[in-house]
């Protein structure tokens, strides 16, 4: 059979016959796309069977997980730089208030101190979404919350800063602090931020129908309205936020920062520093965790970086804990009014969800986030008519912003709860009634999201059946319970944070007379082990061992650009670009081999560090000989590869957001006891199996899994975000409960494999989709346990005792959540 | 990074040095572990010029026990090797149980029984950054004149949070002081103060030294437990000890039950002990005992956890407590 | 600094070696080691004691550097994750990390090394319970424990069986 393999733009290892597929849609070309017939050499065992993979799938040790286990590993606050000068930032102590006047004068006479800057130093207005430009880098005329920077001191040491801060005067003049939704949807409040187009402190409003709603209900045998109501909280990466920002004398500039995006943050820094993009550097050293929370330029970052400028010396900034608290941008709390419309078999006719999001003191990420907590309903379940109304609402609090999830994990709370309800009245079996209504695999959403691979079935079964849920459901005795969710989740937002028509990720692959191979690529090390994915993909295509291949990633003068390290679009797009990239040095090591063996190309395999004949592999020479014949032939050996995700959105406003390459599934079942007397849950396992395609690694995709179902549970039963007097009431990590290895139960991963076609090896995403269910999961094994459910998080043992004297109600509502009314 | 003020730091190798270095110099504080007092100085909580470390002074840390005198501990032996000990474990199970459920591994390696017994008082409002204070205008407690808890208080709410006190007072601990003018001893219950900022019957220049619990009775049973939103790290957020003794009969003889982090100070609740003292150990006994607990508590609002499931889970608490010493 | 505190030389035993250095009285054995050591393997996430980064063996006991003075470390062993390694072969904690991905962003690792070389060095029997309890003081965001427990629990049964394994690397070729 001819191996003609036709993509988007980019050549595929795999053997794919035609650019429709059988069934029948479109498999979207990028417009300009070269259609390219490229002969591939199949080799004996295709690369698209299991058996034939020397690095994907195996579950190896990461290429960095031995700097990491001796304490080599270099993150930003282990960088020292001679002459380094120590930095702190001043930050408000009203939650709204005029910034009248600031006066550095007594700061800067302290001995030690060397420069400060302040709100009016830094005018350029920024945001990481274009559309919401509202931040300075400190604040210039308004502070927002408590904890807005207002300054910043650089000094000879950290204490020489700190003793700095003190003696800066600032005069405030204190506004009524908007702290709460309801609040903040008020007329008769200050605006946060200024807005002539309202009387009130809504930022963003997102109203969108597809499909007929109204008649959908009509045709409903049953209407099930609930309210939820999902509790704020924050990424809390054990790294705090750090940055060393060094100058050198050309006028040129070098921040090495904490970053999930390093090519936003370049993006910003030039901005707003005023300087070329080519004089500004960012170099992302691997991270201590991000979550989410070190996806935009920080104040500290950006000061940082003006001080290094103004002093000619290095500067480190690195935030104490409360400031990480401060710096924020996590979970939004929402609150959801969710409207589904069934048939008696319980197939949805109709689904109104409205959201109203409490969004902090700035824009962040939030317009998206507003968008995403209506956007991916529609990708789990079958949904023939689909209303969405979401409100994001500004508050004097610190910003909130994406988080594992981004905006989706509050909905499928909301969701995956009220689908339990509902099967329960209707008496079906809730992981039955998942499966019968649940997405087919290649089709079309009614708001336009197009599903290819889906595992959503396969995935429940797995579930189910590893815990015995059938066995084990309604069974139980009072005070146990188990439950069940299902989700989906994006593999990579299919539009870039500012609209260009550039590609999403870029890699090149070079090749050393030596063996060695480097391959360059702007993502970020997060700690999800995109650095070993990118030399296990390069390492599988031109057969070589993956500890041969050495990742430099993140760095903006060296890598080529990937947009970072969020929305879970690494693997497949910086993949399918290090894929890309690989197989064009393939194509080139293969014609000098066969050269020199006396044959042709498609008669050559690559393997085991060695160039050989597939029918004969005796008859072979080395990598290294063909990567000098290569060269001799050549040139300098070198590929490059983009990739671009296919055009995708629908066209009405707001479709940018929801639109993915792929769909990931997941399916979680969660076991507790619940201890009547005192409401404390015990979660005795979770159980969780996702569909990740294909796994690179499958200790990188087990470790991911119980990464998310561990910060799932988190937040199922302990994180919160409360407010006091104005304050973040807990902004330390003794008082914000994060789990301990005593309060974590045993996680089963199961991994399922659909093999995307558009994934790098089939490969999608397991860095976010594996949270949400979790939360849900408990939720509904809570439900069963106490014969009561509890329609907010987090779960408390208290929430637990009041629902219980409550039950003759049927439920309880744990907070007056009276909807507000959606203005006009 | 939070860093510690600066302070001047001199290691005493005798209890007599220690005492005069405190004397000689005001606003002196002494430290043993100091997983407390660090944290606070961070916290800009103190800021004392001088620190004096105990640790060196090798006859602090000691634990012996006879059928005499009972168990003497010194004041500076890790929680770690007081849960670990054999007679601890044996006499007085209850204070290994309350070592075990303070902190951490690492925090019980390095912080001592003197250190828990002086805990500083806690309270949601106290124990943060300075900024954090600043933004709220401080507290009575620290800086300010105000309570943020109880702001028609006249006094300091701050919780006691110490574990192993409401067990040592349950035991009938004393604890040994030397200050300039001597030596003394002093019932625990007689140490601490229903006062949050004035917490101890001590002098500034007073050290403790140590803690001596006499022998149980026969058949003495005891228990601790805590109540806390985590398995680990976590302070009490209500805290619950029980010394139960009986005589062959099983009719219970005596018994002392303290409950914790209910206010400043351990809380004795006399009447739970009085509906045990002379009768068998039935469930409806150790309900109204729990119920007299529930009563004496009276939490507020500087801790995790609300207040109505604090005062509840008083009532249960203390019922297990009781039920494990049945 | 407006009144900088008098640094005092001290010698302090570090992974074996005596190690002479200038401080000041308040600076955290934390920060001596990293900032006058360049020992950056111990990290810090909060510098209170609350979760566990900045854990070493002091007398070959886990302590939170954070909290314990440069001063206070005199006349102790102090062992980081940067003595863990003998001559470029890694403890066997070490090598289970890694084999076991127990090391996903690394932030956490040197704590939770350094609290479990302390575990399998003083307990040859260890049960799952047994080190949940030994590493309760250790927070992770991105693992949740589980391969983290793995490890151990692998580095333990290695060292009972004492058997030298070939270190798992690279691919199957």
């Amino acid at each position: 059979m001819k191996q003609s393999v036709v993509l988007m733009s980019e050549p595929d290892l795999r053997t794919v016959s035609t650019a429709t597929n059988p069934d029948g849609d479109a498999r979207p070309l990028t417009p300009a796309s070269v259609t390219t017939s490229i002969l591939i050499a199949a080799p004996s065992q295709p690369a698209d069977k299991p058996e034939g993979f020397s690095v994907v799938g195996k579950a190896l040790p990461k290429v960095d997980s031995f700097a990491k286990v001796t304490g080599q590993e270099k993150f930003a606050d282990d960088i020292i730089l001679p002459q380094m000068l120590y930095g702190k930032m001043l930050r408000s102590i009203y939650a709204h208030a005029r910034l009248k006047r600031i006066d550095v004068s007594k700061a800067l006479a302290l001995p030690g101190v060397v420069a400060i800057a302040t709100g009016a130093d830094l005018p350029v207005r920024y945001g990481i979404l274009p559309s919401s430009p509202d931040e300075t880098v400190m604040a210039i005329d308004t502070v927002r919350y408590v904890g807005d920077p207002v300054a910043c001191v650089v000094a000879d040491d950290e204490l020489t800063a700190e003793e700095a801060l003190e003696l800066i005067e600032v005069e405030y003049e204190p506004l009524p602090a908007i702290m709460s939704i309801d609040e903040a949807l008020r007329t008769d409040l200050p605006q946060i931020h200024p807005n002539p187009r309202r009387t009130n402190n809504v930022h963003k409003e997102a109203h969108l129908e597809f499909g007929d709603v109204a008649a959908g209900f009509a045709q409903a045998d049953q209407i099930f309205e609930d309210e939820f109501f999902f509790e704020g909280n924050t990424h809390a990466p054990i790294e705090q936020h750090s940055i060393v920002a060094q100058p050198t004398s050309d006028g040129k500039l070098t921040l090495w920062c904490s970053t999930q995006t390093p090519h936003y943050l370049h993006r910003i820094a030039a901005q707003v520093l005023q300087l070329p993009g080519s004089y500004v550097r960012v170099i992302a050293p691997p991270i201590g965790g991000g979550f989410g929370g070190k996806t935009e330029p920080f104040a500290h970052e950006l000061a940082a970086g003006y001080l290094a400028l103004r002093t000619g010396k290095p500067v480190k900034i690195t935030l104490t804990r409360q400031e990480v608290f401060y710096a924020h941008r996590g979970r939004h709390p929402v609150r959801f009014k969710l409207k589904t419309g069934v048939r008696k078999d319980g197939s949805i006719t109709a689904v109104h969800l409205q959201s109203w999001l409490d969004g902090g003191g700035y824009g962040s990420y939030g317009v998206a986030t507003t968008y995403y907590t209506g956007a991916l309903t529609t990708v789990t379940y079958k949904i023939p008519a689909y209303k969405f109304d979401g409100i994001r609402v500004f508050t004097n609090k610190p910003p909130c912003g994406p988080k594992r999830g981004h905006g989706t994990t509050q909905p499928r709370f909301a969701l995956e709860c009220q689908l339990d309800k509902i099967a329960a009245v209707l008496g079906l079996d809730a992981a039955e009634y998942r499966k019968r209504i649940a997405v087919d695999p290649n089709t079309t959403t009614v708001n336009g999201l197009r599903i290819t691979s889906c595992g959503i079935r396969e995935c429940i079964d797995a579930a189910a059946t590893r815990t015995g849920y059938h066995e084990k459901k309604g069974k139980l005795r009072r005070g146990k319970g188990i439950g069940i969710a299902a989700s989906s989740y994006l593999c990579g937002a299919g539009l870039p944070i500012y609209w260009n028509p550039m590609p999403q990720s870029g890699a090149i692959v070079k090749v050393d007379r030596g063996g060695g191979v480097t391959v360059f690529c702007g993502s970020s090390e997060a700690g999800q082990g995109s650095n070993h994915m990118l030399a296990a993909i390069v390492a599988e295509t031109l057969g070589v061992d993956v500890m041969d291949v050495r990742v430099c990633s993140g760095d903006t003068d060296l890598t080529p650009v990937d947009l970072g390290s969020y929305s879970s679009r690494v693997t497949f797009m910086a993949g399918n670009a290090a894929r890309f990239a690989a197989v064009k040095v393939r194509a080139q090591l293969l014609e000098a081999a066969a050269e020199k063996l006396n044959l042709q190309p498609s008669e050559v395999g690559l393997s085991a560090r060695r160039a050989y004949e597939l029918t004969n592999p005796k008859n072979a020479i080395t990598f290294i000989d063909a990567a000098q014949a290569a060269e001799a032939k050549f040139g300098t050996v070198v590929g490059v590869g983009s990739y671009t995700p296919p055009k995708l959105a629908a066209g009405y406003k707001g479709s940018g957001v929801g639109p993915s390459p792929a769909y990931s599934y997941s399916a979680a079942v969660a076991e507790v006891d619940v201890d009547l007397e005192t409401g404390v849950i015990t979660v005795e396992k979770i159980t969780l199996a996702h569909d990740v395609g294909r796994s690179i690694n499958p200790d990188s995709v087990e470790g991911q899994i119980e990464g998310g179902v561990y910060m799932g549970l988190a937040e199922a039963l302990f994180e919160e975000w409360p407010f006091r007097a104005g304050e973040h009431k807990i902004p330390n990590l003794l008082d914000y409960k994060m789990p301990t290895s005593l309060d974590t139960p045993p996680i089963e991963s199961i991994i399922i494999e659909t093999d995307d076609r558009e994934g790098p090896f089939g490969a999608k995403e397991a860095g976010q989709g594996p949270l949400n269910p979790v939360i849900p999961a408990i939720a509904n094994a809570v439900a069963e346990a106490i014969n009561a459910r509890i329609y907010s998080t987090p779960i408390t043992a208290e929430k637990v005792l009041m629902a219980i004297d409550a039950q003759a109600g049927g439920g309880l509502r744990l907070r007056a959540v009276k909807t507000p009314k959606v203005p006009a | 990074m939070l860093r510690l003020p600066p302070f001047r730091y001199v290691a005493a190798t005798s209890v007599s040095s220690a005492i005069e270095a405190l004397v000689e110099n005001a606003d002196s504080m002494v430290v043993s572990g100091g997983t407390d007092l660090y944290a606070n100085m961070k916290q800009r909580l103190f800021t004392p010029p001088l620190l004096i470390g105990l640790r060196s002074i090798s006859e602090l840390k000691s634990i012996a026990y006879n059928e005499v005198t009972g168990l003497t501990l010194g004041a500076t032996t890790t929680l770690t090797e007081i849960a670990a000990s054999d007679v601890v474990r044996r006499y007085y199970p209850a204070l290994a149980e309350a070592a075990l459920s303070i902190s951490t591994p690492p925090l019980r390696n390095m912080g001592t029984i003197g250190g828990n017994i002086c805990l500083d008082t806690r309270c949601n409002y106290y124990n943060q950054n300075l900024d954090w204070r600043k933004a709220l205008n401080y507290c009575m407690k620290k800086d300010g004149d105000i309570c943020r808890v109880a702001p028609s208080s006249k006094k300091c709410v701050a919780a006691n949070s110490s574990d192993t006190a409401p067990v040592l007072q349950a035991f009938g601990a004393r604890l040994l002081l030397v200050g300039p003018d001597g030596e003394r001893e002093v019932a625990i219950a007689d140490f601490y103060r229903n006062d949050g900022i004035f917490a101890w019957a001590k002098k500034r220049d007073e050290i403790v030294t140590g803690v001596l619990i006499p022998p149980p009775a026969a058949d003495t049973r005891s228990a601790y437990r805590k109540l806390r939103l985590r398995n680990s790290f976590d302070f009490p957020i209500f805290g619950v000890a029980a010394v139960v003794a009986r005589d062959r009969t099983g009719m219970c003889t005596s018994a002392r039950i303290v409950i914790n982090a209910v206010g400043s100070m351990p809380v004795e609740v006399t009447k739970a002990a009085e509906m045990l003292v002379g009768k068998k150990l039935s469930a409806e006994v150790l309900d109204a005992a729990a119920e007299a607990a529930f009563a004496a508590g009276k939490p507020l609002d500087n801790t995790s956890g609300s207040i109505p499931y604090r005062k509840r889970m008083a009532r249960v608490f203390t019922r297990r407590a009781l039920e494990a010493c049945a | 600094m407006s009144v900088a505190p008098p640094k005092t030389l001290v010698c302090l035993n570090i992974n074996g070696e005596d190690i002479e250095c200038a401080f000041a009285p308040n600076k955290t054995l934390l920060e001596v080691l990293r900032e006058d050591l360049a020992l950056t393997g111990t990290k810090h996430g909060c510098e209170m004691g609350h979760c566990g980064a900045c854990c070493v063996l002091v007398d070959d006991e886990p302590a939170l550097s954070c909290l314990v003075l440069g001063l206070e470390a005199q006349g102790r062993r102090i062992r980081t994750v940067e003595g863990l390694a003998k001559n470029n072969q890694l403890h066997p904690v070490q090598q289970a990390f890694a084999e076991c991905g127990a090391a996903q962003c690394g932030y956490c690792t040197p704590g939770f090394l350094m609290t479990a070389a302390a575990l399998v060095e003083h307990d040859a029997n260890l049960t799952s319970e047994k080190i949940c309890d030994a590493i309760s003081g250790n927070l992770c965001r991105c693992t949740g424990y589980t391969k983290i427990i793995e490890a151990i629990a692998l580095a333990s049964q290695r060292m009972r069986e004492s058997e030298p394994r070939e270190a798992k690397r690279g691919t199957d070729v």
